[in-house]
């Protein structure tokens, strides 16, 4: 039994965000979950899938989130209640689907969850994907709360039943990601009625206009129901100095904000649930409390323009208003919202002076945060094959000479933006961009363009984006090397299982997917190597990079040293023997500690000398083979 | 025991792979059950790639609160590694916060690489002390190396914190809490290292060289 299908209606528990959503869709009576894995999403169907079987409930991580949807439509068609999760950038993956989708209606409730990511903490965006809702013209709902977030996930399968269409919930990574107070409600009952699709009853797009007009439709009535939704109050004086209009995070924030300043009888908070289409009405009925307007809100000024809009539709009854916000630059156009950044907002718009800490204090916390904190750059863990492979690439390109370079996609492997992997990379960032843009280098020749070119890629994103881009480079002939780093998982989000890695989310056994003869299916010409055989997998990859025909392969293969069971003995016991460490005099000025970069080795600074740190070594013995001097023993344990 | 004020604002800190997140849901759960409101915003995307991980633990009687504390609102400070304590006392800290910091440091890749330098011991405390209102030091991990493995430093920490009655958070409702998540095994290793914990605080500061 877990916090998901625990069956103790009125129980009080600390739930995530996400297991909010997942326990409210449980509560819902959802029968299909589908997803990609991505932060900050990912929790949402990870916990579906641990009450998969007990439950009689159907979870899939799905190839990407295109598939998701599709997978999730799919059920709906059937009659079943599905859940589609995502993160922001996996919208966009699904967002060609979701523009038909939306004109194809649905018949089981379609509830698609997107978590944005704020400031982009573990992203390469921080992208707003409410416009898609508003692109899409579909109704959305934004919690604020833990307990809003399962409340609304419940409902919104009601409401995407009552209007025969997909209904989005958005949640952003201090909702998805942070923990809160929870009262879990009764689970239906388990009765399920066959799952069936009425063949007589397709469901079509066209004709197009006329299904685009009912979308107008269903807005208008969706603008009804969402004027008399408690997700959307307003709380403060009948006539505030000042008007807070704001939505998810942003509520919380806004209140604190307006606790701290002391400001509780001047100014109000107009707090929305429901961001698209906006409640009209009550929107109407709030910009006549006061003359003063400002929006808290993430990220982009979504809510502040669509107010905005029907501000000037009411303009002859409410009159003349001003407006604070993102456009007015009174609260920055980027980046996590947060308690100072109301504060900032509201000391601006009021002129009231607001220190948070006396000003000794301040200056004495400024200077020790110029002076005496080092950054603490992300690497990677220690045992990971990530920082071998990029070593050995690093060393063939360097042997190569040519000015060679990297390609990206997203993953772990992607820190070799910077030093943890020797600064390979220079440009990518979405999936299945790393071989998508070495497909383009790869065929500048002509144009005078001699550098290689070598297109990095995990296992996961491989089959999520990456496959297409490779057929293309094949097919077109490019001359690129396309590395795929398969450590058996998607682990950057926490070891989600994928088609090549034979175990599914519901923890059936199923045949993997090989990548390697995917691969040469395509065309392309596939080497393995296991990146901890260092030189080994040198030698591969030059004889990559010297091969001028075509798409080359070259799968470096180890399982994430995170997968280790915790009690697994470590290969080798590690050390550094002192009497051959020569210190700073090491001609690749301490090629271990400066270059390599393990956070086992550190530097004893007493002794000018290498050392192994006992608490952080899993002793994978890669590190012996880098030293020059042969400082660097291992034994082995077995 | 209770809280002190409406409300109290606790920031678990240090590098990821220390257990900080789990330390958190732990006193989460734990106060949840004592029919507290408890917010907690974490960032732990890279949790185990070396970065800098920090847990806001929000504890109120009235409701909700947001999920990041305000600069200088932090009540206490509970860090797994020394100059991570800094860190969170430089933005959240005020001349009333606490902190309990585990004196075991963890090098950042670039001060090994001597890129940058990391803080002198004395220096490092004198900074601790100037920006708090009271500081313990404790050999948490290396207590925990002895017991079995640095992991348990977390719990030895957790153990310290109870002790203090920072929190409105006795010590046998935090066992109860551990008996629910953990098996009987790893129960008893973490039961044993929160005692561990307990004992720093009451012969502080004699048995701490």
């Amino acid at each position: 039994m877990s916090i998901i299908d625990l069956d103790e209606p009125g129980k009080e528990l600390l739930l995530m965000g996400n297991e909010a959503i997942a326990r409210g869709a449980m509560e819902a009576g959802v029968k299909v979950c589908t997803a990609y894995p991505g932060t900050p999403s990912t929790d949402i169907i990870e916990n579906l899938a641990a009450v998969a079987k007990t439950q009689g409930i159907y979870v899939e991580w799905s190839i990407n989130e295109k598939v998701a949807l599709e997978v999730a439509a799919a059920a709906s068609y059937s009659g079943m209640r599905a859940i589609c999760a995502m993160k922001q950038n996996g919208l966009n993956v699904a967002s060609d689907f979701l523009l038909v989708l939306n004109l194809l209606g649905i018949k089981g409730g379609l509830l698609l969850v997107t978590c944005d990511d704020p400031s982009g903490h573990s992203s390469n965006n921080e992208q707003d994907s409410r416009i898609y809702a508003k692109m899409a013209d579909l109704p959305l709902l934004e919690p604020s709360t833990f307990q809003e977030a399962k409340e609304m996930t419940k409902w919104a399968f009601t409401l995407s039943e009552e209007i025969g269409n997909v209904c989005i919930l958005r949640g952003v990574t201090r909702t998805s990601h942070a923990r809160g107070n929870v009262i879990l409600g009764p689970l239906p009952p388990p009765e399920r009625p066959p799952a069936y699709f009425d063949k007589n009853k397709p469901w079509r797009s066209q004709p197009i206009h006329q299904k685009h007009n009912q979308l107008h439709e269903i807005l208008a009535r969706l603008e009804e129901i969402f004027s008399a939704c408690p997700y959307n109050r307003y709380y403060g004086p009948s006539h505030p100095d000042l008007l807070i209009i704001t939505c998810g995070t942003g509520w919380l924030y806004s209140q604190e904000a307006v606790e701290i300043m002391g400001l509780e009888n001047s100014v109000g908070i107009l707090k929305i649930g429901t961001t698209w289409p906006l409640p009209t009405r009550l929107i109407g009925e709030a910009l006549q409390k006061t003359d003063k307007i400002l929006f808290i809100e993430e990220v982009e000024p979504f809510l502040e323009g669509n107010v905005k809009e029907l501000a000037a539709d009411f303009s002859m009854e409410i009159g003349p208003k001003k407006f604070f916000g993102k456009r007015s630059r009174h609260v920055a156009p980027y980046g996590e919202m947060n308690a100072e950044r109301v504060i900032e907002a509201l000391v601006k718009i009021l002129d009231m002076p607001y220190q948070a800490r006396n000003p000794q204090y301040e200056a004495r916390a400024k200077e020790v945060a110029q002076k005496m904190l080092p950054n603490r750059a992300l690497g990677f863990c220690p045992g990971c094959p990530h920082r071998a492979s990029y070593w050995a690439i690093k060393n063939a390109l360097q042997l190569d000479n040519r000015e060679g370079f990297a390609t990206y996609d997203i993953g772990c492997y992607a820190l070799a933006r910077g030093p943890a992997g020797y600064y390979l990379l220079k440009t990518g960032g979405a999936m299945g961009t790393g071989i998508g843009l070495a497909s383009g280098f790869g065929k500048f020749s002509t144009f005078g363009f001699d550098q290689p070119v070598v297109a990095m890629c995990g296992d996961s994103t491989f089959f999520h984006a990456a496959m297409p881009a490779l057929v293309n480079a094949v097919y077109s002939k490019s001359n690129l090397v396309m590395v795929i780093l398969d450590n058996s998982a998607t682990a950057m989000t926490g070891f989600q299982s994928h088609p090549g890695v034979g175990i599914n989310a519901l923890g059936e056994e199923v045949t993997p997917v090989d990548i390697e003869g995917v691969c040469r299916a395509f065309g392309a010409k596939v080497e393995v190597t296991d990146p901890f055989d260092l030189e080994g997998s040198k030698q591969k990859m030059l004889q990559a990079l010297a091969d001028p025909e075509g798409a080359k392969v070259l799968i470096m293969r180890r399982k994430c040293a995170m997968l280790k069971p915790k009690d697994e003995k470590a290969p080798y016991q590690v050390r550094v023997q002192s009497e051959k460490c020569i210190g700073d005099d090491c001609g690749c000025h301490r090629l271990c500690t400066r270059v390599f970069k393990c956070p086992g080795l550190i530097w004893d600074q007493k002794g000018g000398k290498a050392k192994v740190d006992e608490a952080i070594c899993i002793g994978c013995g890669v590190c012996a083979e880098i030293c020059p001097e042969g400082a660097i023993r291992r034994e082995e344990t077995r | 025991m209770n809280l002190r004020g409406e409300s109290c604002n606790l920031i678990i800190t240090g590098v990821g792979g220390q257990g900080n997140v789990l330390s958190s849901q732990l006193i989460g759960q734990a106060l949840v059950s004592q029919g507290y409101f408890v917010t907690i915003g974490e960032t732990y995307g890279a949790s185990q790639r070396g970065g800098s991980v920090m847990s806001h633990i929000r504890i109120s009687r009235q409701k909700q609160l947001s999920p990041l504390i305000p600069k200088g609102k932090a009540d206490v400070v509970l860090a797994l590694e020394p100059v991570e304590a800094l860190r969170v006392l430089t933005a959240y800290g005020n001349p009333g916060t606490v902190a309990l910091v585990n004196t075991r440091p963890i090098y950042p890749v670039d001060v090994t690489a001597g890129n940058e330098e990391y803080p002198p011991e004395e220096e490092m405390k004198k900074s601790l002390e100037s920006l708090s209102h009271k500081v313990y030091y404790l050999p948490a991990t290396d207590q925990a190396m002895e017991m079995s493995s640095p992991i348990l430093g977390n719990m030895i920490m957790i153990g310290a914190l109870l002790e203090l009655q920072l929190l409105p958070l006795s010590v046998t409702q935090f066992q109860g809490i551990l008996a629910k998540n953990f098996d009987p095994k790893r129960l008893e290793t973490n039961l044993r290292a929160l005692e561990e914990g307990r004992k720093n605080i009451i012969s502080y500061p004699q048995a701490i060289p």
